[in-house]
């Protein structure tokens, strides 16, 4: 992995811990926040009153100010798409209860983006309503010769309508502190009224946004009262490689999943036993009644496979993208092929149609070939009254050390449970096998 | 520095330093430079921090070399100047160090970086200083890369039969740059498959900002005169393509470029899908495959319409540049067989090879460690006692309660007896003398035998052998005098008799009276301590008499042949079970000398009577 979504809590909790090192008495931040998780909901939508009343006891200010809640699960325009709590008649004036009910009403409900995405509401933040006029704007970035830090005095819901306001600056990545100081002060743009406070305040959060090896920070908008600073609104990405320099500096957060559908519970096995597993292992379920599937070695291998059968037409038939590689296990391949046999033996081609596998690879490095046949062939064995009953017609490509006894080992088996199977070595291409398979079962 | 043209990062003359000892990676590169007859091996020396070592051997074809060991690069390179390429195969922790400190030593140009995983902020910094050295790094996140015939990156190619499948082992006439580097060896194959082979191949890593890029390669293969045409896979996500596609539009580029990104499937998923690698993330609409697929055949680059096509795409380019006589004719050269590792040979069963030592009670070959076939985690979770496992390591039985039992009084009885003993008291001296414990331990041990300890084998020989013989006590007890001429081994004592018996004694005799089922042995010991106490009071069976007899009843309980223990006694069994025990004392009393830290001991004048006399001269014989 590498860039990765962190919490709007998360972020402004981090911002909050490291303030008196970045920020110092230069500016104040009043961080009040609360995370709002399922655990605090009945199925009904009603706040449990134990978990309640800890919650106000810890913070007394959620029963004593105006109010914003807003989902907080790494998907943004919440305001475009009617998702930020912040008035029932007119701004400033939601309290407890109204954001108890409105929570309680969206909690574990699933929503439709305006971008189409869909996924399932876990997590509200909420916090002090504050009143501002300014709405400025400032995000950070990194790119392959330096960072990219934009700034603007119109920020708010409608930045990217005025995103010809924003400015832009390039801070070299060997950059000195002067240098640094010197181009953000120069490029602060026109219309913010205490340029130099903003600047100052820009050049501390950039260091806090380097030191903590941030790969995208945005805070938007921006509110500034003389020395009050109120980050309103706060997108952050970590560079999740750098957590064994500064994990401790990032405390106790998570990286969310992205915002999208539930994982169904194929998907959820294999992601489980890719966690604990040194080798990698993928499963995406696109479309459970698909006519092929996929057992691919290779991240690169399994992308170029499913160009192919998009290419050709047919990714509307695909049952599923996924990989395996690094050297699983042989019970890793064979708990893997298990569950995509599974998968794609569940019903019969409404056409009538055979079911197309395609156990694909490029040329392994050093990955014994035949070894990793060896989990298939144990779940094809499992699997094969049901692979005869859908019809399955399997085609096999691969390359590597030992491929040739890999290859005679999974024909031998297929033939023997009585399933057509055709294989390849190097000397064919690697993804002919994906039109002649298509070409052959039309 | 060697003396070779700027567009060249490697010939068959480049050496590389290679930082960790990986020494699978470092063989392989050494096979392939055997393969394609390289003279002088492509490693010129190891650079591991926390190695002693200061040469590691190696193969090279049949012969071993030995390739020297440095603890840093700096020291590696200054004792190897002509290398400059440094192979950096530290893990993500260290990787971005030793290319700080690889891009200040002037000698290295070229750093190879493979590790996965180094911070974004990390990895640019180290491409820029680099770039500003005027250094190249391929990188981070990479397998390498390969000059074919002339220099293997570590791992690239794969086996030696895939490099000679794939034409790897001598120059073709295509350029290839790559992204991934699990589609490398498959690109070379379709290359060698529908060209010539390539003439050299880099994969620039998975990583979003790699130290050199496909253009950075691309404009050195344009300059290469031997280089035709250039194969280049690009992927979603980023924007490293669109340099190439510039560069083309201005005639940087002029040679035939073959491109492809993959990931155009992309848009069958959601945006947030992340494939392999991390530099592969379609943000914008600019950074998917098919925008750049198309952006790339615009500038004049030629692009299949999808993967599949490729190989005809590759074939045309080539076969068009044959005709138009820009191909040379390549001879192809002769390939040494490689010998097989003799693990590999064995694990084919090619091979055999009788083996030198036997081991038939425990085994450290799975992954967990066994005694006699039971896994450690199972001796302690079925809570095996120390005598259940002597039972298991020196006898190979799973002893019944009873005989453990037995086994740990004894261990117990025999463990320390005061500090006076030889045995003891050497290894006190030993202590204050300075040694380790080891030494002391070995001290004490060493005093054990005949005299200190060994009455326990010696009661069980002469007591077994009476008793079998037919013996009755007094005959036995004539026999030792007459014919034997020595005491009878474990009969005795300075202080106990018949009056003050020894409590030990009593316990051993009651445990086995109640808990064996026979005690043949015993009885007739007894009966001979009858007609030994008759002569003289403290003439008892004493605690080691004891435990030698009840040992013989143990064993012959347990099923032994009397042939079986005769042969445990001689092996030394028996008075392993004092050495076991009285090691238990030994230590107490060497780690009682080192708490008190006593100085060294000096036997006084006064104990010693010094009875010297002139030397009996001989001088004259």
């Amino acid at each position: 992995m590498a860039q990765r979504g962190i919490r709007e809590y998360d972020a402004k909790r981090m911002l909050a811990r490291h303030w008196d090192k970045y920020f110092g008495d230069a500016f104040k931040y009043d961080f009040k926040a609360v995370l709002i998780t399922p655990e605090y909901f009945d199925a009904n939508g009603i706040i449990l009153p134990e978990k309640e009343k800890e919650l106000l006891e810890k913070n007394p200010w959620l029963k004593e100010m105006p109010l914003v809640a807003k989902p907080d699960q790494l998907f943004g325009k919440r305001g475009k798409n009617n998702l930020v709590l912040y008035k029932i008649n007119k701004p400033g004036d939601v309290t407890w209860e109204d954001v108890k009910k409105w929570i309680g009403e969206r909690m574990n409900k699933e929503v439709t983006l305006l971008s189409g995405q869909k996924g399932r509401l876990t997590h509200f933040l909420v916090e002090p309503f504050v009143p501002h006029e300014e709405e400025y704007y400032v995000a950070m970035t990194t790119d392959m010769e330096g960072d990219k830090i934009f700034m603007s005095a119109f920020g708010g819901i409608d930045i990217e309508e005025n995103w010809d306001k924003v400015k832009e600056v390039f801070i070299p990545a060997l950059a000195e502190e002067e240098e640094i100081e010197k181009l953000i002060k120069e490029n602060v743009p026109e219309e913010i009224k205490d340029k130099e406070k903003y600047a100052d305040f820009v050049k501390r959060l950039y260091k806090f946004f380097r030191d903590l090896h941030f790969a995208y920070l945005e805070i938007n908008p921006l509110a500034m009262t003389q020395n009050q600073v109120f980050p309103l609104d706060f997108v952050a990405r970590l560079d999740d490689t750098a957590a064994f320099l500064v994990g401790d500096l990032w405390g106790d957060i998570e990286f969310p999943a992205p915002f999208g559908r539930d994982l169904t519970p194929e998907e959820k096995k294999i992601k489980e036993m890719d966690e604990k597993s040194g080798a990698s292992l993928k499963l995406t379920v696109l479309n459970p009644k698909g006519r092929i599937w996929t057992l691919v070695a290779g991240g690169g291998a399994s992308v170029v496979y499913t160009d192919t059968i998009a290419d050709l037409g047919y990714a509307k038939e695909l049952g599923n993208y996924g990989e395996y590689s690094g050297n699983p296990t042989t019970n890793e391949t064979y708990e893997y092929a298990k569950t995509v046999f599974d998968l794609m033996t569940r019903e019969k081609d409404p056409e009538g149609r055979p079911k197309i596998l395609i156990i694909g690879g490029a040329i392994a490095n050093f990955t014994d070939v035949a070894k990793t046949f060896d989990g298939i062939i144990k779940a094809m064995e499992e699997y094969a009254d049901k692979l005869r009953d859908v019809d399955v017609r399997i085609y096999v490509r691969r390359g590597g050390p030992n491929y040739e006894q890999g290859l005679k080992k999974i024909k031998e088996a297929a033939e023997k449970l009585g399933i057509p199977i055709k294989v390849f070595g190097p000397e064919t291409h690697m993804t002919n096998i994906v039109k002649m398979a298509i070409e052959e079962t039309k | 520095m060697a003396n070779r043209p700027d567009y060249l990062l490697f010939d068959r003359d480049t050496q590389a330093i290679f930082w960790n000892m990986h020494t699978k990676a470092i063989q392989r590169m050494l096979d392939y430079d055997y393969v394609i007859g390289r003279k002088k091996p492509s490693v010129a020396a190891i650079v591991h921090p926390t190695s002693d070592l200061k040469y590691q051997k190696f193969f090279f074809g049949t012969e071993e070399i030995l390739i020297p060991v440095y603890r840093s690069t700096k020291e590696a390179a200054e004792n190897h100047p002509n290398a400059d390429v440094l192979i950096n195969f530290a893990s993500f922790r260290t990787a971005y160090d030793v290319t700080r400190e690889a891009i200040d030593i002037p000698t290295i140009r070229t750093i190879v970086i493979t590790a996965e995983g180094i911070p974004e902020r990390l990895t640019r910094d180290m491409n820029l200083r680099a770039r500003k050295a005027g250094k190249w790094i391929i990188g981070p996140a990479t397998v390498g890369g390969l000059a074919a015939g002339a220099f293997r990156i570590a791992n690239t190619g794969g086996t030696i039969e895939n490099i000679i499948n794939s034409k790897l082992h001598r120059p073709g006439s295509v350029g290839l740059v790559t992204r991934s580097g699990g589609l490398f060896n498959e690109l070379c194959n379709i290359i060698a498959r529908n060209a010539n082979g390539i003439f050299e191949g880099v994969a620039i890593g998975g990583d979003r900002f790699p130290g050199s890029d496909f253009l950075d390669h691309l404009l050195r293969m344009e300059k290469n005169p031997d280089i035709k045409f250039m194969v280049m896979l690009g992927e979603l996500g980023g924007t490293l393509e669109y340099k190439v596609v510039d560069a083309i539009k201005k005639g940087l580029i002029k040679k035939p470029v073959i491109a492809w990104c993959i990931g155009t499937c992309a848009k069958l998923f959601g945006s947030d899908v992340q494939f392999g690698h991390a530099g592969a993330k379609a943000g914008a609409e600019r950074e998917t495959a098919d925008a750049k697929n198309a952006a790339l055949k615009e500038a004049g680059a030629l692009v299949p319409s999808s993967f599949d096509e490729l190989p005809e795409l590759i074939r045309g380019v080539y076969e068009e540049l044959k005709a138009q006589g820009e191909i040379p004719e390549i001879k192809e050269p002769e390939v040494p067989p490689i010998p097989m590792d003799y693990a590999e040979a064995r694990k084919k069963g090619l091979i055999r090879k009788p083996t030198n030592f036997i081991c038939t009670i425990s085994d450290d070959r799975g992954p967990e460690a066994t005694y006699t076939n039971i896994p450690i985690s199972e001796v302690i979770e079925k809570g095996y006692s120390i005598a259940d496992i002597i039972g298991l390591l020196w006898f190979k039985k799973k002893f019944p309660k009873w005989a453990s039992n037995f086994i740990d009084m004894v261990i117990k009885i025999v463990a320390d007896h005061g500090p006076c003993v030889s045995g003891a008291h050497n290894a006190r001296v030993a202590a204050r003398a300075g040694k380790d414990l080891v030494s002391s331990l070995a001290s004490g041990l060493l005093t054990i035998g005949p005299r200190f300890g060994g009455a326990i084998d010696g009661a069980a020989k002469y007591f077994k052998m009476a008793y079998e013989k037919g013996m009755s006590p007094k005959e036995f007890v004539d026999y030792m005098k007459r014919v034997e001429r020595k005491p009878i081994p474990g009969i005795g004592h300075r202080v106990k008799s018949i009056r003050n018996p020894d409590k030990r004694v009593e316990l051993l005799k009651n445990y086995a009276e109640e808990n064996f089922p026979a005690t043949e042995l015993l009885n007739y010991a007894l009966e001979v301590e009858k007609v030994t106490t008759a002569k003289k009071e403290n003439l008892i069976l004493n605690v080691d008499g004891c435990i030698g007899v009840l040992m013989v009843d143990m064993f012959k309980n347990l099923g032994f042949t009397s042939k079986e223990i005769d042969e445990i006694i001689d092996a030394g069994a028996l008075n392993a079970f004092f050495v076991l025990g009285r090691s238990i004392g030994f230590i107490g009393h060497i780690l009682d000398e080192k708490r008190l830290k006593s100085p060294l001991y000096r036997h006084p004048w006064d104990d010693v009577l010094y009875a010297i006399e002139e030397p009996e001269d001989l001088t004259d014989r």
